[in-house]
């Protein structure tokens, strides 16, 4: 499969800090990538460095297997960063056509892309008079413009209101269904969920996954438990069972997690016989929201 | 070059404020042809400025330049705030972002410094051309082509100037503080004066190394013309002060300003290129 980008023990610092840290991976196209991490992970670095307005500390990156410099390999790239930014005192129309001026693109996909993100009708009002939805809507039609190799989105939700939200999800969820290839890099760990096929999660600059986000969430699975009265004698019951590995209090509900398939069934059945009537069973696979946790704590 | 020129002319001609100030700037500098309307007439005392002989060639390519000069204010304010405001907006990162390299940035910056000197240079060629054949005792041709160097002395005036404007723009990323950065220099290239002629050097050692900062040198490129009108030169012989000097264009004053030129545009560049956005 065809390599978008591809990193190559990046480094950055901020004087003591250490923004990224050694970080190596690669995006093929094709597929959605989330690049998971907390605030001030270095997801936001990481992003800036391969779009040439951040100075990378050491190593390397090439866009495209090298084929192409970086501003050159940018002009087939669709990238929004934060927050949008455009001339306040141009147009939609009037800034999109400065943008196809500077990525060399034919003015003639203006209006199918504000189209697009909705923004036909308002093409004519200053960029000052928009809302925060409206200038990030402007930015994803700015980034669509040339037909982007790949799209680039970092926090692209961030500060909307749940409107806002919803719709800039369907916008992506849209462009995805295309088969364009994207890298969203969130905190959201439910957005990143609902629209990517591979995951990157980095925290404090390192990274500690990459892969699948199947692969991620793939194991057996866990059960939720509850008992009226004696939840002691259950932990002591479910402790002796095959195939549990971890059992865990979470307030009133004891969350066993597997490390074998086991059925609903079977331990029902196990603690009927041993005399323990549950009030609370359900078997579930843990989120991504539950993987990352135990990912980003694990290195504490 | 026409495609970095057209994304910095669409950036302008949006701008009201630039749209603006550039059409002052360029209804001043026609109207240098006004001050051949200056003509006092109180009683015996008849005084038509047109008729001192400013406007004679070749004086007059010199007298214009001089006043043109003084107008430039008008465009670096354009100028600063074009580089200033793409720091405020962020557009410089978006731009950046939508694949225009940190050079060609500063070269459409440069490139749109350049158009305007050519645009005003030619516009102070063309109201001298026309306000000579007017008021010009003379005519002949030779006389018209005598002294022409002022214009492109006036042009890399400018250009000097206005990549002075970029660099403090992209150093200090407001437009007003860029402007008032320059007040400071200014200040400064007296003050390393008056203390190199007062503690270190006599004074006209010191005058010849301020020669070579930078406003002193682009101001040293067009000299007052006043001393030179025969009307100021008889005055001034009168009362015993002897005025005559040097009032040709320099080449070693159009080196340092050329040298300056190179050096502002290549820090803008050099410090673009170190900053993290």
């Amino acid at each position: 499969m065809e390599t978008i980008i591809s990193l190559n023990k990046l480094n950055k610092k901020f004087g003591a800090i250490h923004a990224v840290n050694n970080l190596s991976f690669d995006i093929k196209k094709g597929n959605v990538y989330g690049i998971l991490g907390p605030n001030g992970s270095g997801k936001s670095t990481t992003l800036g460095i391969i779009l040439n307005v951040v100075n990378k500390t050491s190593g390397s990156f090439s866009w495209f297997d090298g084929s192409l410099s970086t501003h050159q390999a940018l002009k087939k790239v669709g990238a929004i960063i934060e927050r949008p930014n455009f001339y306040p005192y141009m147009t939609a129309a009037q800034n999109l056509d400065l943008v196809c001026k500077i990525k060399e693109v034919d003015r003639s996909n203006i209006d199918e892309k504000l189209k697009i993100v909705n923004l036909y009708e308002r093409r004519n009002s200053k960029f000052k008079t928009f809302s925060l939805g409206m200038k990030q809507r402007l930015a994803i039609a700015s980034a669509l413009l040339n037909n982007p190799e790949i799209l680039i989105l970092d926090e692209p939700t961030n500060g909307l209101d749940p409107q806002g939200i919803h719709e800039i999800r369907k916008i992506i969820k849209d462009i995805a269904a295309t088969g364009t290839t994207i890298l969203l890099a969130s905190h959201l760990l439910d957005e990143v969920e609902k629209v990517c096929t591979h995951v990157v999660v980095i925290r404090e600059g390192v990274k500690l996954y990459s892969g699948r986000v199947d692969e991620l969430t793939a194991s057996h699975g866990l059960f939720e438990l509850k008992v009226e009265d004696d939840s002691e004698k259950l932990i002591k019951l479910l402790s002796k069972f095959e195939g549990i590995s971890s059992i865990k209090n979470d307030e009133d509900i004891i969350i066993a997690t597997l490390s074998k398939p086991v059925t609903a069934t079977e331990i029902n059945s196990y603690l009927f016989q041993n005399g323990v009537l549950l009030s609370h069973l359900v078997k579930r696979k843990p989120s991504l929201e539950q993987q990352f946790l135990s990912l980003t704590n694990n290195k504490n | 070059m026409l495609r970095l020129l057209n994304i910095e002319i669409h950036k302008l001609k949006y701008n009201r404020a630039s749209r603006i100030l550039i059409l002052i700037y360029f209804t001043l500098l026609t109207s240098i042809a006004l001050i051949a309307a200056i003509k006092f007439d109180i009683g015996p005392i008849k005084f038509h400025l047109a008729e001192m002989g400013i406007f004679n060639f070749p004086y007059i390519w010199h007298f214009n330049t001089y006043v043109a000069s003084l107008l430039k204010l008008f465009l670096l304010l354009v100028i600063v705030s074009m580089m200033a405001n793409e720091y405020s907006n962020k557009t410089l990162k978006q731009n950046l972002i939508d694949g225009l390299s940190k050079k060609e940035f500063i070269l459409s910056k440069f490139y749109t410094v350049i158009l305007f000197s050519a645009i005003s240079t030619l516009f102070v060629f063309s109201v001298s051309l026309i306000l000579g054949f007017i008021y010009s005792d003379y005519t002949e041709l030779s006389i018209i082509l005598m002294d022409l160097e002022y214009l492109p002395a006036f042009f890399l005036k400018l250009v000097g100037f206005f990549s002075f404007g970029l660099y403090l723009g992209i150093l200090v990323k407001r437009s007003a503080f860029a402007v008032g950065a320059m007040i400071i220099w200014y200040i400064i290239e007296w003050l390393i004066f008056a203390i190199l002629g007062w503690k270190a050097v006599s004074w006209e050692t010191a005058q010849k190394i301020k020669n070579f900062l930078p406003l002193e040198a682009l101001s040293n490129l067009i000299k007052e013309p006043g001393s030179r009108l025969d009307a100021v030169k008889t005055v001034a012989k009168q009362v015993g002060e002897d005025l005559s000097k040097d009032f040709s264009v320099q080449p070693l004053d159009l080196i340092i300003a050329i040298a300056w030129t190179f050096l502002f545009i290549y820090l803008s560049y050099a410090l673009l290129k170190k900053r993290d956005l």
